[in-house]
């Protein structure tokens, strides 16, 4: 038993989306002071590095544009770039391989780790096998998949899920982590302090002697370059660097989101990455690899194309941008609802504003379930996201769009009281007579309410006085009260017929005696 | 100059006092103001609780009750919410043209470019950043995020703040967060839109201000009910309001019986 609850404990059936809604996870998550300190102190740490480094370089706006640019006609043209990957890769000494899904991509995992001979593999951290939940899937064949990268790890020893993109253990502390480590990482002294380098240190030992007898390695790419062939992995650790040079075969999972034109563009992509996930100038691994070299490295190089859900996204003319995303994390550093929340709320691998806008995508909204509906919702468009995403995704957008296809995909649905109160509230906001008119009754209910505040409401009103005051309700509305102005106006204007009465029915009540210098 | 007031639906409903502000503001100004009758709402509740379809009537309304800012009937239109301003910038052309009507989404964008958030019309259209108001308060200023991202409204708010007579503008502590209101996220997720604005009004209080400001009363009414319901002082006001001061006719509470019949003379 671990010494730490792993959070969640279930195994998710469905990496891409498992547990309750939204709001019903959040929860838990709000009501954990300790992982709520957690998250608070380690997103405002990246928040800052990242700001710190994107404000020296003079260009960063221009090379946000770039990457925007180059992630929209890549996508425009990806049917042909993943050929001329394909191409090129197998040109080299590689093998290509396409998925559809989580368990086609699974199967053939398995299948070539079965033909290396081996029983256990080392892995490269990635979004794409966890997305399949390739770990799970190789344990339940009877092959061990040790992650390791160092946060990876602490998640895979705790039993956890991870709950951050790139810093999967972001809901840990040190505390936490040494307890991991003592109980669940075979040979670790019980005098183990909570040091990073301590913690370093005792990772480092545990991993080496896997590194030194995997035959397999599994990796993830951050990009492709369809022109070369060539895969990258961009690491802090080296522990990449040393799955994808020591073991005799690598197989690397990869959305086929991720391929870029031409060699060239990793100009743009090197500098946008780092800054803007780890607020590092330049990351301390960069790996990358064509095909196979005799004599060097792998001698046997798989890539798995992955599906699973992407072509699907692509077809919404606005929420494919998602596939634009590079996975550096920075929208959930920067968003509230996720600093408050954590990862898991969201029940997917991919948390946070992206993954509000790309889970669904993946699964399809034509009969999301409550759960997955309730994703873009997640959200108060407070826009920061757009702001730090390097490659200028429109989250807010996005967001808005996919809450019309959460309600609205796959046909006509039962009548909800939400959508019933939404076609009210038009019929009165749709005309200035009407909504004169529902002013009227609000007044009234203001009179009646003598100024004062309202502190509890009944369901539905109560989500909002559960917390907070509701102001006074006035007892005449701006409208009311302009109407009484310019009737009393008119009324003093008629008695001196000198004064200018610049009425125009189409323009408006205009205040009649104003002459433009003051108040009448 | 003559500026068609568009007093949003939640200012008209339950903050009449900021749309009467404004109304003083401009008319100190020199400005003749009006306010068309046939306005009601830019559709913005509608399109981000993913209804976009029933925006489209809302729309159509908001435009038809605005063009005449486009014939040159009026110099320009002012609302006292960045919000809204947001969302005749951003949403209405898209509600439009999802619809299918182009000649909407024209109309809607033409109306849009001549419409200003306060501060954008303060500064940016009239150059004035003095308007010889007086409010001897503690205030802090919290950039609502629509204000701050949407329309990039940046130092303007606090550049008209600087100027008040009497006024010391303090620091709000992580002023760039969102306070948690999102619209129906306040109830969709009521949970964390609680936990945010807890954040917000603690930071309010650690600031030592007795008056929060903003551009909009949305943020404003989320902020201000949780201040409220801790029972602190501090209140919150919106920037017309403060702007709108003098001390001649200072600020008042509303509800007050002069806050009231000052709305309305
Ligand atoms: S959406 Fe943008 S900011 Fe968020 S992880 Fe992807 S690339 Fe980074």
């Amino acid at each position: 038993m671990p010494a730490v609850p792993p959070k969640p404990a279930a195994e998710p059936l469905d990496p891409l989306r498992w547990g309750p809604t939204f709001p019903e996870a959040a929860r838990g998550t709000l009501d954990d002071a300790q992982l709520r300190t957690n998250l608070r102190r380690a997103t405002r740490t990246i928040r800052d590095k990242r700001l710190a480094v994107t404000a020296e370089l003079p260009d960063w706006e221009a090379l946000r544009d770039a990457g925007a640019a180059i992630k929209a006609d890549a996508m425009d043209r990806l049917p042909e770039l993943l050929e001329q990957l394909e191409a090129n890769v197998t040109a080299h000494g590689g093998t290509v391989h396409w998925a559809r899904d989580a368990a086609e991509a699974n199967r053939i995992v398995t299948g070539l780790v079965r033909a290396a001979g081996a029983r256990e593999v080392v892995k490269v951290k990635s979004m794409a096998t966890q997305e399949i939940g390739l770990n799970e899937h190789l344990e339940a064949e009877g092959i061990t998949a040790h992650e390791t990268d160092l946060a990876e790890l602490i998640v895979q020893l705790a039993g956890d899920r991870p709950s951050h993109i790139l810093v999967p253990a972001i809901h840990r502390n040190r505390d936490e982590i040494r307890d991991v480590f003592r109980s669940q990482m075979p040979g670790v002294p019980d005098r183990l302090t909570n040091e990073p380098a301590a913690l370093a240190m005792a990772a480092r030992e545990h991993l080496r002697a896997l590194f030194l007898r995997a035959d397999v390695a599994i990796s993830g790419a951050n990009l492709a370059i369809a022109e070369t062939g060539t895969v990258a992995v961009v690491e802090s650790e080296g522990n990449g660097r040393m799955c994808l040079t020591l073991p005799r075969t690598l197989v690397t999972v990869m959305g086929i989101e991720k391929v870029l034109p031409t060699f060239r563009d990793l100009e743009v992509f090197l500098q946008l990455l780092p800054r803007s996930s780890t607020g590092e100038r330049m990351n301390p691994y960069t790996t990358t690899w064509t095909g196979v070299t005799p004599g060097d490295g792998p001698q046997e190089f798989h890539l798995v194309l992955l599906d699973n859900g992407r072509t699907r996204a692509l077809a919404d003319d606005v929420g494919r941008q998602a596939l634009h995303c590079i996975r550096c994390s920075a929208c959930l550093n920067v968003c509230p609802v996720y600093e408050r929340t954590g990862g898991h709320a969201y029940g997917s691998v991919y948390p946070g504003p992206i993954g509000a806008i790309l889970t669904p995508q993946l699964l399809g909204l034509d009969d999301a379930d409550a759960a997955t509906a309730s994703l873009p919702f997640a959200s108060t468009l407070c826009g920061a996201c757009y702001d730090a995403c390097p490659v200028k995704i429109d989250i807010p957008t996005a967001l808005v769009h996919l809450r019309d296809r959460a309600l609205h995909d796959g046909g006509p649905r039962r009548p909800t009281a939400a959508g019933a109160a939404m076609g009210a509230a038009a019929v009165v906001l749709s005309s200035g007579r009407r909504f004169r008119w529902a002013l009227r009754g609000a007044a009234l209910a203001g009179r009646l309410l003598g100024g004062r505040r309202v502190r509890r409401l009944p369901w539905p009103g109560s989500l909002w006085t559960a917390s907070r005051d509701l102001p006074a309700l006035p007892a005449r509305s701006f409208r009311g009260a302009w109407a009484a102005r310019v009737a009393r106006v008119s009324r003093a204007t008629r008695d001196t017929p000198a004064a200018p009465d610049g009425r125009d029915p189409r323009s408006g009540e205009r205040s009649p005696g104003t002459d433009g210098r003051g108040r009448p | 100059m003559r500026i068609a007031l568009f007093t949003t639906c939640l200012v008209d409903g339950l903050f009449p006092h900021a749309a009467a502000a404004t109304v003083r503001l401009l008319e100190r100004l020199g400005h003749e103001v009006v306010v068309p009758p046939g306005q009601a709402c830019c559709g913005q509740m509608h399109v981000n609780s993913g209804y976009p379809g029933q925006a489209e009537p809302v729309v159509r309304n908001h435009v038809r009750a605005f063009w005449p800012v486009v014939e040159g009937e009026w110099d320009a239109v002012v609302a006292p919410s960045g919000s809204c301003v947001g969302s005749t910038r951003h949403q209405q052309a898209r509600v439009a043209r999802q619809a299918g009507d182009e000649r909407l989404a024209v109309a809607a964008e033409r109306v849009a470019a001549r419409t200003y958030e306060l501060s954008e019309l303060l500064v940016d259209v009239l150059g004035v950043t003095d308007v010889g108001a007086w409010f001897p308060h503690t205030v802090t200023y919290h950039p609502t995020c629509h204000s701050l991202r949407l329309l990039r409204v940046g130092e303007r708010p606090t550049r008209l703040l600087e100027q008040v007579g009497g006024l010391r503008l303090v620091d709000l502590p992580d002023a760039d967060q969102c306070c948690g209101f999102g619209g129906t996220f306040a109830l969709k997720n009521s949970d964390t839109s609680a936990a945010m604005v807890a954040d917000k009004a603690d930071a309010v209080l650690a600031s030592g201000a007795d008056v929060v400001t903003a551009g909009d009363w949305s943020c404003l009414m989320n902020i201000d009910g949780a201040l409220s319901r801790r029972g602190a002082g501090t209140r919150a006001v919106h920037l017309a309001e403060i702007l709108a001061a003098t001390r001649d006719d200072p600020w008042r509470p509303p509800g007050t019986r002069r806050a009231t019949a000052r709305s309305a003379s």
